[in-house]
């Protein structure tokens, strides 16, 4: 008698967002806040959010956030911090923004602090925001 | 002129600590002691970025931390780093329970005192640990 072995496939109804929060750069703060607006704002019941060192910091729990999640990070600048600690102590990525990037598709300059954000700035974070709001309803539309 | 300490603040975006901590540092670095402390980006030593690994060697450094976790020093630890000293926020700043920060990354004017407190705590505590270098 065979035997039909059925694998139920996991529905996510979470995504992950993971920026590198760069404390040193002004694009680094744009992570944060653009992160912050999806989380509490844009898609509140649908995101959640781990600090990236904490892979480093926490326990084999934290570490299993991108096994439990499909997850989005966020970085700052081209060095991918984010996406690389994430690849190699948590999991794959299902997708990867670097704002520098985005900034520069969308022809606008990053702030100029990485202290406060002036209004100028807060276009900027609606523009990354709205890139990771997207990105998280096409995960979620593929989890389906 | 090469700068003599790194301050590190965490990655925190869950709680008002973790930006109460980043605004000290910004505050102390910027306008506190401009030439000789500087700080990077925790990320960078996750991923062994050879320059935030060199600027970390041989200087003091000091953590500070907006929870129990201690991300800060753990990450600085596991570049083979030691840290000269850890700090974390909610201890600098217990004095201040009446001022409470307005938002999670929008701390307004409570929330900035608290980063001010702190920024004035750990110049104390950068004076306090190059005296014993």
């Amino acid at each position: 008698m065979s035997e039909e072995i059925v694998l139920e496939e996991i529905k996510y109804d979470k995504v992950g967002i993971i920026p590198c929060n760069g404390e040193e750069i002004c694009e680094g703060t744009l992570t944060r806040h653009a992160s912050r607006k999806v989380l509490d704002k844009l898609r509140s019941g649908s995101t959640v959010t781990i600090c990236l060192p904490l892979f480093i910091a926490g326990d084999k729990g934290e570490r299993n956030f991108a096994k439990m999640f499909p997850t989005i990070t966020v970085d700052g600048c081209y060095k991918r911090c984010s996406q690389l600690s994430t690849e190699r102590l948590s999991g794959k990525p299902s997708h990867s923004i670097i704002v520098s990037e985005v900034l520069k598709a969308h022809g606008i300059e990053a702030p100029h602090s990485r202290r406060t954000l002036t209004e100028k700035d807060q276009v900027a974070v609606d523009i990354v925001a709205e890139e990771i709001a997207n990105k998280v309803d096409e995960i979620l539309e593929e989890n389906q | 002129m090469e700068k003599k300490v790194v301050v590190l603040p965490c990655s925190g975006i869950g709680k008002a600590f973790g930006e109460i901590g980043r605004q000290a540092v910004y505050e102390l670095v910027e306008d506190l002691r401009p030439d000789d402390v500087a700080t990077t980006c925790l990320g960078r030593l996750m991923i062994d970025d050879p320059e935030a690994k060199a600027l970390v060697q041989n200087k003091i450094v000091i953590t500070i931390d907006g929870c129990t976790q201690d991300c800060a020093r753990k990450t600085v630890e596991s570049s083979g780093k030691r840290v000269d000293s850890a700090l974390r926020v909610i201890e600098a700043i217990k004095k201040n329970r009446d001022l409470k920060p307005e938002g999670i990354l929008e701390l307004g004017e409570p929330g900035f005192k608290l980063a001010h407190i702190l920024a004035q705590r750990l110049n104390e505590e950068i004076d306090c640990v190059m005296k014993k270098e």
